[in-house]
């Protein structure tokens, strides 16, 4: 075959993985680089719609890198990215914006804008994309919002400065689900979270996406997240994607990385917790008392 | 999915019935909230069998809806049910707004915190002066601890670096008031006197006054940033718990940098300021150099460079010393240290202003006019 054809039936390939259409996210042969430095060099990663997809990688692997592409704020010197069948890369128009507007982001700060209110953040995107909703429907929203996803009632008049980490972890959730978005872009989440705080939001996460369908991509170094609600993990390592599964089969595998990633101290005392949770479940009985 | 919602309304037996269609989510509701507002009660039964797609912004209308007419949903697609209860059980009193405090209570308020903000400040930069000179003293019996590396990297750029905008700056300001003062007295046929007003404002007033402005907005600043942004990574503590005291690391050098460099800049402006006015002088007075240096040599007192540089290393202090200070006091995020860099920079120029009208006083009491 011709390097030409190659593509060719390459393209022909993607084309009809989009139209199977339970990707929500392909992103083909992505090269980011800053500089001589070469963060991604064809990366390929898909991410099913309505799954959990866990992203993990030792610092400086470009996890972020990677969401920031997708999401288009950072524009790749190579590579293909599609969301919802709709390729990204570099586009402005309005079939882009549409599908803009179906995802949400959490950035790793929580990235409240710190002149408003948690309220006013929550409406922030409503406003914006939809006038047409009234003030007082508009606050409605935001409370239920504000209730979904676990504040106290007392968080909405509160500026994201009075806010501790966990709550304004909360808020920038709240925000990012604002326009009941299909996909949802979670950097880091649990990070600097206490653990209670932390198993609170994974719980909160899973229980949302659930409900609301969501597809999930999750960039985290929280193992216990990683076990606890992540239905597929990806690995970034050599500027690639290494691997993409469960983490049974990633165990599976034979990748220095991985095995140290999940065969560590850190990972075995997860492994042990995920266990012992699942044994007590089967200890339980069904009417739930013990 | 993205038929836009519809409603309907319909009388039957057991009461009317609210018929919705299409899709009930964010982007395809359009009115239909405004006009669902619009309906009156008593309503039986809302309709959802024709309804196709469903987000929680649908399912929050229908609940609220449904909640205020009191009726009954019926036909919901078991998901759309599942988004209605799910949303239904949120329907908590929340609080959203922030609670409104009437005008008149809200400027006296703020006016009360300024007072107070600003007596607060003026105390703690009094302390952070003391905690300074205690420093310098503690220094001056331990001159081995004296960081020589820091003062002088510190004279790079608090005035080398400065020579070229403060030199623009101060040759175009001798171009002006030369310019402005010569049309003034051109009046009573005294041009020549613009040449005492060129060297006799820019020794005393304007050369250090502005050079005292530029290097408040160039080192005060940067001084705040610098010091507000290692205390928030927590580098200040870190210096502290190592046995180093950040006075003597951070805020003497930068102190004692400015101090000297202030008179040296300060001197430098007021050259070039001259050099502005006697540039304007030849070009549209037609008064030669020559004539100019050789009058302002006469004009000017010596005393008017000696006030000029008495003045600008206190200048240097302060200007020094509130830009370690409000950066010293950064606490919190990193808002703060954008919020302590302007509070430096404000409050470095208006003590520099106030000193300067005490020192005009001063200067006139002992003869020095």
């Amino acid at each position: 075959m011709t390097e030409d054809e190659q593509r060719q039936a390459e393209e022909q390939r993607l084309a009809q993985a989009v139209e199977e259409s339970d990707i929500a996210i392909s992103v083909r042969g992505i090269r980011n680089a800053f500089g001589d430095q070469v963060i991604h060099d064809g990366l390929d990663l898909d991410v099913r719609k309505g799954e959990i997809l866990g992203v993990v990688g030792g610092s400086g692997t470009g996890k972020s890198v990677l969401m920031r592409a997708i999401i288009g704020l950072q524009t790749p010197n190579e590579g293909e990215i599609h969301v919802f069948g709709e390729s990204m890369v570099g586009r402005l128009d309005d079939d882009a914006l549409a599908i803009r507007k179906r995802w949400g982001v959490l950035f790793q700060g929580g990235a409240l804008f710190s002149t408003l209110t948690v309220a006013e953040n929550i409406e922030v995107p409503i406003r914006e994309y939809y006038p047409n909703i009234g003030a007082q429907l508009r606050d409605e929203i935001a409370a239920y919002k504000i209730r979904m996803t676990g504040l106290p009632a007392e968080a909405g008049p509160k500026y994201p400065s009075e806010l501790s980490g966990g709550m304004k972890k909360r808020a920038g959730l709240a925000r990012a689900l604002a326009l009941d978005p299909d996909l949802l872009f979670l950097d880091e989440p649990t990070a600097g979270l206490d653990p209670i705080g932390a198993a609170a939001f994974d719980e909160q996460t899973r229980k949302l996406q659930e409900t609301l369908g969501l597809t999930v991509f999750l960039i985290t170094h929280d193992l216990d997240t990683l076990y606890s609600i992540c239905d597929r993990v990806a690995v970034l390592a050599d500027k690639k994607v290494i691997a993409v599964g469960t983490i049974d089969e990633l165990l599976a595998l034979d990748h220095p990385w991985i095995q140290e990633y999940f065969n560590g101290p850190r990972g075995r005392a997860a492994t042990a917790a995920v266990s012992r949770e699942k044994n007590k479940a089967a200890q339980t009985p069904p009417d739930g008392r013990q | 999915m993205n038929k836009a919602a519809s409603l309907a309304e319909e009388q039957s037996d057991g009461g009317s019935v609210l018929r919705l269609s299409g899709s009930l989510a964010i982007a395809s509701l359009h009115d239909l909230p405004d006009r669902l507002d619009a309906v009156q009660g008593p309503v039986g039964t809302i309709d959802l069998s024709d309804v196709d797609h469903m987000d929680t912004i649908g399912a929050w209308t229908v609940h609220r809806t449904a909640k205020r007419l009191g009726s009954q949903i019926s036909g919901a697609h078991p998901d759309a049910q599942r988004l209605i209860d799910t949303v239904g059980a949120l329907d908590d009193p929340v609080s959203i707004h922030p609670d409104s405090v009437p005008a008149l209570r809200r400027v006296v308020g703020q006016i009360g915190e300024a007072v107070s903000t600003a007596g607060s400040t003026m105390l703690g930069l009094l302390g952070f002066f003391g905690a300074t000179l205690v420093a310098a003293w503690s220094l001056i019996r331990h001159p081995s601890r004296f960081r020589v590396n820091a003062v002088v990297q510190r004279f790079e750029v608090v005035g080398v670096s400065a020579l070229g905008i403060i030199g623009l700056m101060s040759f175009l300001i001798g171009i002006v008031i030369a310019q402005q003062g010569s049309v003034q007295l051109r009046q009573f046929g005294m041009e020549m006197l613009t040449i005492n007003l060129v060297g006799r404002l820019t020794f005393r007033e304007l050369g250090v006054l502005m050079t005292a402005i530029m290097v408040a907005g160039r080192s005060g600043s940067a001084f705040a940033a610098q010091l507000g942004t290692m205390k928030l990574t927590e580098e200040i503590d870190a210096m502290r718990t190592i046995g180093v005291s950040p006075m003597e690391a951070l805020v003497l050098p930068r102190t004692l940098a400015v101090i000297i460099m202030m008179p040296l800049l300060g001197f430098y402006a007021s050259i070039l300021s001259v050099l502005g006015g006697a540039f304007l002088c030849a070009i549209a007075l037609d008064i030669p150099p020559i004539t100019f240096f050789q009058r302002l040599r006469e004009v000017v007192p010596i005393t008017d460079l000696w006030v000029g540089l008495i003045k600008a290393p206190v200048f240097g202090l302060i200007i020094a010393i509130s830009g370690c200070f409000q950066g010293m006091q950064v606490k919190g995020n990193a808002e703060e240290v954008g919020l302590r860099t302007t509070a430096a920079v404000v409050q470095a120029i208006f003590l520099v202003i106030v000193i300067d009208a005490f020192f005009a006083v001063f200067f006139t009491w002992v003869g020095w006019n």
